[in-house]
This record gives C-alpha cells, structure tokens and sequence, in this order.
C-alpha cells in the first residue's frame, strides 16, 4: 500500500509480485484505487433537486426532539437563557440536517460548551438532557453521557495522566464528556500540576475528534473565568459559554412543589406558604444552593414528617403520610433565630 | 503468503468503516476489545504482545479504532490484531479476533523435514521473516 502500484484486490499475475491485500484506510492518503469505494456502499438518503421543499417541521418531528423540550419545560424551571440557547442550537442542528438534504456543505457545528453558574442551579441536569437531545438530533452516535472529575483526570505521578486521561475521552467517544468543576484542572499555584497536561490531551482530542465526542465543562462562574484566562486555548475551542441564573423565589418554590410531588407527598396550604417563608429566611444565609438547598429541605421535612407520624401512636391515613404539615417545616434551624451562623446546606 | 488467522482472514483486508462496524457489533454485545501486535506470525504463537490494555467500558468503536490506529502508527510492519473478549459465565474466551494490518510484505513459512531414526522425517514449519532478529523482520523494521 505504501505507493506500490501493483496493491490492488486482484491476484498478483507473476510469482515475483508482492501479494497485499490493501487495508483501505490504516494508512491515511494511499487509498488504493482498486478498493470499492465506501462512499458508493452506504447512498443515504438522495440529493434533492435544487428546487424541493424540505419541511423542517416534519424533520423536527422525526427526531422526537419536541419529546426532550417539553420535558425539559416540564421538569426544569426557569433556566430561561439556558432553555433558548439548546433550542437555537437544535434549530441549527436540524437547519444542517435540511442543508445536507440538498447536498450542501455543512460545516460541522463545534459544540463543546460550557456551563457556568452557582451551585445548584441544573447544570448536571442539563447536561444529561443535552446527551440525550444531541443523540436525537444525530450529531451524538450514542448519547451517554460520562461525568468526571480532576481525579478521573489528573493522575498521580509523571507518566499516568496522559493514560488516564485518554481512558476517560475513549469512554465518552460517542457521547458527551461532563467535566464538573473543570477549573480544578488548572492549578494556578503549581506548575509541575499534572492537571496542564491533561488540558493539552482535552484540547488536541476537543479539535480533532470534534464528530466523535462533545464536551462539557462546569464550574462557578468567577471560578472558570479565572480558569479560562489561564487557558486561552480552551476557551476558544468552546462555542457556547452558557450562564445558569440563579433561581427566583417563585422557581425555587415551583422547584420544591416538583421534588415533593416526585417523593409522592404534598403540602398542605399552610406549609406551602411556610415553605415560602423558609425559602426566603434560607436564601439570605450563607451556603445557599439553589435547587440542592431545596431538596435538602425537603429531605429534612420528610425525616420529621416521619418521626411525628411515630410519635402519634395511633393507625395513620394514607393522607396523613402523604401530607407535609407546617411544622414538619418549622422545625429547621432556619426558623430559629440566633443559630443561623452553621447553617446546613 | 497471506496469514491466514482469525476471523474474515479470507477476505479481503477489511477498510477502517467494516473495523469499526465490527467493534461496535463486539461493544454492543458487551465484549470489551484489545490490540495485539506481534512479528512472529507462527500459528502457534498464541499470545501476541499488548498494545496497552484491554479497554473495558466503552460504548463507541471511536475509542478502540483509535488505538488500532496509535498502534499500526507505532509498529507500520507488525501484524495487529483486535481481539473482543466474551466475558460472559460458560464462554469466557475471546469472542471475535480479526487482524487489522498486516506488513507490507509477508515472505511467508518454509516446509523444514528434519531426518529422525528409522528413515522417520519429522515436519516443522519456519517463518523466513524470523531469520531476521526480532524488530528487523519485515522489510527491515517490523
């Protein structure tokens, strides 16, 4: 294959001649003009006419993507920004697919993104729905999605990062690569960090393997700003720089109805409203966290709604152990004025 | 002569599209893949060198055609092959070998009679490639 030009997939006529069966790709730029060419073996579907009509609602109800937004507005509230910005790039997948229909260059899309924002605002939650919405839209083969940390990363001694590394961006060939908290990656203070190295395997791979994998990176804002100074390169290999606002009230009390309908409870009016009074007591204390603050909230209502319905000592309705009562709520530490220096998040 | 080991050796070499089209059949079904790269083609060399090793977790042929590729970058002239191996209780053997490259030249295996007592001959079969000193066998580098 090296250039001989005898390599085809006949026999060779003379005994002289060297017998090789071409690999028709393990040396990239000989392609051997004997080999059926692969591009003639799968059609797809047919170029349209110049003049055809592709209706792009139907496209869009082929992949199911209406599925993944509307259980996206069902199931995240608020997220405003976040929610426009998959809807344009799902338009934009879907536009290029409607391009490719007519034969048309598309370049392919960088989609590598990064999702800053404080914690608990959804950015893991998005991301496993943006696995999902990308396999659908057909840029992802596969759509799992692999989250890891500086450890999965970051290996301990010369010589182990780069393997590890690598391991991790093979596990999320096809689907999407969750970095949570990346700026950990990058120690500013040391700079025998193993962590550059793996930033440089990410950057390489992030480029060249741009159809194989999408990457995301999540991390406090001020945090990842500081990172991506460090790190010009990596910022600019990522098209999309997405900020998760935090939560208003009315979302974080929608958020909490959510979860407690999910554990199959409900709130009875009155713990409703002193629901809303903890939210508002809680989101002024230090170590708010958004959406985890509210499960945890609930958590802690569930382990007191628990032990109350002990405590009574009598045969309980099934209303009674699916009803939040307000003092099931009362009784955190928020309400009790004076202990709010440690408050649990 | 053309080696003939493993799985779709008859065939025409496969191109990297049917490799990664098997890889994914061996990762769809669960069998975690490795390359193996060897100059000592014999039929009874079982056990060929690693190339790293075996890669368990996957889901996309993507990761492991890569590997083939950082392979027959490293040994141009070594025969390679991807094993998947069949993990599953009452298997628990490889379950797809095929190679991937082979050197550009293969000279092939002599027919060695060896006279014993009794005008017995006993057979043996050479490769003339491992004359040469291990890393020097095909065309000089393999």
């Amino acid at each position: 294959m090296t250039g001989h030009p005898m390599s085809t997939n006949n026999r060779p006529p003379g005994p002289e001649a060297p017998t090789r069966i071409g690999f028709g790709m393990s040396r990239p730029g000989h392609d051997s003009a004997g080999s059926d060419t692969p591009d003639d073996a799968e059609p797809g579907p047919q170029t349209l006419p110049p003049d055809a009509r592709v209706d792009l609602a139907r496209e869009r109800a082929e992949t199911g993507i209406d599925e993944v937004f509307t259980s996206l507005d069902a199931d995240l509230v608020g997220l405003v920004p976040v929610k426009t910005r998959i809807r344009e790039i799902a338009a934009l997948l879907l536009v290029d697919r409607a391009r490719a229909r007519f034969g048309l260059s598309t370049s392919r899309p960088t989609l590598h993104m990064c999702f800053t924002g404080s914690p608990g605002t959804g950015k893991t939650t998005v991301a496993m729905r943006m696995a999902n919405m990308l396999h659908r839209l057909g840029y992802l083969r596969r759509g799992h999605l692999v989250s890891v940390t500086r450890d999965d990363l970051v290996g301990q001694y010369v010589g182990h990062t780069a393997p590890k590394t690598r391991e991790v961006l093979k596990r999320a060939m096809g689907g999407l690569l969750f970095i949570d908290e990346a700026y950990y990656l990058y120690r500013e203070d040391n700079e025998r960090d193993y962590g550059q190295e793996s930033i440089e395997i990410l950057l390489q791979v992030m480029e060249n393997q741009r159809e194989d994998l999408v990457v995301i990176l999540a991390g406090y804002k001020d945090r990842m700003d500081s990172f991506f100074v460090s790190n010009p390169g990596m910022s600019s290999r990522i098209a999309h720089h997405i900020d998760f606002p935090d939560y208003t009230l009315a979302e974080l009390e929608d958020i909490g109805k959510l979860m407690v309908a999910a554990e199959g409870y409900c709130f009875t009016p009155e713990a409703q409203k002193t629901f809303r009074e903890y939210l508002e007591r809680r989101k002024a204390q230090a170590r708010f966290a958004n959406a985890r603050s509210v499960r945890n909230a609930i958590e802690r209502a569930r382990l007191r709604h628990a032990s109350r319905l002990m405590e009574m000592d009598r045969p309980v309705s099934k209303e009674e152990l699916t009803t939040l009562a307000p003092e099931d709520l009362r009784g955190s530490r928020v309400f009790a004025e004076g202990s709010a220096e440690t408050p649990s998040t | 002569m053309r080696i003939t080991q493993g799985t779709f050796s008859f065939l025409p070499d496969l191109t990297d599209e049917e490799i990664t089209k098997q890889i994914q059949y061996a990762l769809d079904n669960g069998w975690p893949c490795s390359v193996e790269f060897t100059d000592d083609p014999h039929p009874r060399n079982t056990y060929w060198e690693m190339w790293g090793l075996p890669m368990f977790d996957l889901t996309d042929a993507a990761g492991v055609l890569a590997e083939v590729n950082a392979c027959r970058k490293a040994k141009p002239e070594h025969y390679i092959r991807l094993n998947a191996y069949n993990a599953s209780y009452g298997k628990q053997t490889v379950g797809l070998s095929f190679i991937v490259q082979r050197p550009t030249d293969e000279p092939g295996f002599r027919l060695e009679r060896q006279e014993w007592h009794d005008r017995t001959i006993r057979y043996t079969s050479h490769p003339y490639a491992a004359d040469a000193p291990h890393g020097r066998r095909y065309n000089g580098q393999g």
